[in-house]
């Protein structure tokens, strides 16, 4: 599936189409530019003028100020090595499982796969209470553990979107390894994970902007400042200068926002394959 | 979904107890996941129905009651306009998300330079809820750009979104609408393309327009994909919290944006009363699947599969 290179004639009449696409563009973005518009704005600027477009004077502190605020570069520290960790441990768990499920009967096998599916509609937040207690229980309440463990355990999607990857890998390659004597572990590793890469990459994608946009659980489970993720942290900002100085504000969000969207439009291909694979549910 | 069947297992070499040997492998490679699953989803599910049964305030044991969280809750204002308020949440951004989404798409997939407007469409997609909320805030402010636009060109005074009940749920359906827009338009452009180039071109031959060939050619056969995606998108817009949470500031004025989510999260981690709080998750659960299943209903009137 390619939505993105796929060539189409083009259609008559869509110089008349262009504006109006251009102008539905620019109002999706609108909200971003207007962000680091005022990030630049000064308190003055704010209070008298609050409608003009651009910065009158262009005030640069408030990057500095927003990023000094608050511990800015620990937060971005902590998510980076958390969306490292959850995404290596889940393909890895999500795959292995795929793996077992499709190709390697056992008893109970089909049971525990629906068990895995049903699991999949009942919304987080029914468990969230006594998640809460259970990660009291264990001590990972206000660590790490509690984002990163239970995220690499538990990703039934990602162990259905890693089957049907599997299912369209020839059993015949198998069967040709197991002739030659190779363990399953060794077929699981060196052709299977291969066959899959590109699928793994895209739930790898998904799994990425999860675990970095993850605010619920994060705000549950922690409480020192050191430990916060960037969102977690971003929404502090609401408190702190909730008043007049919103200028500060916006800064802290684009410290937060533009190189995750210079990540996208790197990535974009990719990025936006991957989600539309994944909303299909791997068709 | 074309799914595989369960176990598309290939014939194992027939040799005296390999597969005896072959079916532990099996449970190896499962274990991670049906233990996590067991410990972190099966267990916290199981303990929620428990703990919706008992008075708990998060120390000590706690206390049986039967069914008094249920009648409390069931009776609960505050439920009951969290449900109301999360119901038109669903009601208003599904239908007209994926509408706009499904135009767009349509539109999109015949252009040039789709590449460079969808990831101008796309960019919210990518963006924390957290930041989306803070740009919103500023955008919805009474002396902000949104209201100050509207006194400039019409001369009403100006409106303070985020500060009345109505308007601030209106604002929280058109930051939904927003954020998932890209999302969906992906998708459908992905569904479009598998339609036959042959089928459009016949119609036209036959006189259908432009409207006529969305409606009765591309709608239908698209129809498996919407189904499927304005089942996932209600049940996400069921899970509503970030939103609230940041954009409004908690429930809003009088509870106006207060959802389901942000009440069991009220109850339990502000308010300790974690019976409670269980209970309402129950609820959340319970209308979850009442939902889906009369999506799944709706599917076979509505939904055109091709065989």
């Amino acid at each position: 599936m390619t939505v993105l290179t796929t060539p189409r004639p083009r259609s008559r009449g869509s110089w008349l189409k262009h504006p109006l696409v251009l102008a539905a563009a620019l109002l999706m973005v609108a909200p971003f530019l207007w962000m680091l518009l005022t990030s630049f704005k000064g308190l003055p600027q704010l209070l008298t003028d609050p409608l003009s477009i651009l910065p009158q004077p262009w005030v640069f502190t408030n990057w500095a100020d927003a990023w000094n605020a608050l511990p800015f570069g620990r937060a971005y520290a902590n998510s980076i090595y958390i969306t490292v960790l959850v995404v290596a441990g889940t393909l890895l768990t999500t795959s292995m499982a795929a793996y077992g499920f499709a190709r390697i009967p056992f008893k109970g096998s089909t049971v525990l796969f629906w068990v895995f599916l049903a699991m999949q509609m009942v919304p987080k937040q029914v468990t969230l209470v006594p998640f809460y207690f259970l990660m009291a229980k264990i001590g990972w309440v206000d660590s790490h553990l509690a984002l990163i463990i239970p995220a690499i355990m538990v990703n039934p999607f990602g162990v259905f979107l890693a089957r049907q990857f599997i299912a369209s890998v020839p059993v015949e390659l198998e069967e040709a390894a197991m002739i030659d004597g190779a363990s399953r572990w060794r077929i699981y590793w060196t052709i299977i994970l291969p066959a899959i890469r590109p699928g793994l990459g895209a739930l790898g994608i998904i799994v990425a902007l999860d675990a970095w946009n993850n605010f619920l659980l994060p705000l549950v489970l922690l409480n020192s400042t050191d430990l916060f993720t960037v969102p977690l942290l971003l929404s502090q900002f609401q408190g702190q200068f909730g008043g007049m100085n919103y200028g500060i504000v916006m800064a802290a969000t684009a410290l937060s926002t533009v190189p995750m969207l210079i990540a996208f439009v790197i990535g974009q291909r990719q990025i936006i394959e991957s989600l539309a694979t994944s909303g299909l549910g791997g068709r | 979904m074309t799914a595989a069947p369960l176990v598309a297992g290939g014939r194992p070499p027939a040799r005296r107890g390999w597969r005896e040997r072959d079916k532990y492998w099996g449970m190896a490679f499962v274990a991670p996941q049906a233990l996590g699953m067991l410990l972190f989803t099966l267990l916290p599910f199981a303990a929620a129905f428990l703990l919706a049964f008992t008075e708990w305030n998060g120390f000590g044991m706690p206390e049986f009651i039967g069914f008094d969280n249920f009648a409390d809750q069931l009776t609960s204002p505050l439920l009951g306009r969290a449900i109301l308020n999360t119901m038109v949440i669903a009601l208003v951004t599904v239908p007209i998300g994926l509408f706009l989404a499904i135009v767009a798409a349509v539109v999109l997939n015949k252009i040039r330079g789709r590449a460079f407007y969808l990831v101008l469409f796309f960019a919210p997609v990518v963006t924390s809820s957290v930041a989306i909320a803070l740009i919103w805030q500023q955008l919805l402010r009474a002396d902000g750009v949104l209201s100050g636009s509207l006194t400039r060109l019409f001369g009403i005074a100006p409106i303070d979104w985020l500060g009345d009940p109505i308007l601030a749920l209106l604002a929280v359906c058109l930051v939904t609408i927003w954020a998932s827009l890209g999302l969906n338009v992906v998708i459908f452009m992905a569904g479009l393309q598998s339609i036959s180039p042959s089928v459009m071109e016949a119609a036209a031959i036959d006189g259908a327009g432009p409207v006529a060939r969305f409606f009765k050619i591309i709608l239908p056969l698209l129809s498996p994909i919407v189904f499927y995606q304005s089942v996932v998108a209600f049940i996400s817009s069921l899970q509503t919290f970030d939103l609230v949470f940041v954009l409004v500031n908690n429930a809003g004025p009088d509870n106006g944006t207060r959802t389901i989510v942000y009440h069991i999260y009220d109850l339990g981690f502000a308010k300790s009363q974690f019976g409670l709080s269980s209970a309402a998750s129950i609820v959340l659960l319970g209308l979850t699947l009442v939902i889906t299943a009369i999506q799944f209903g709706a599917q076979k009137k509505f939904v055109h599969y091709e065989s």
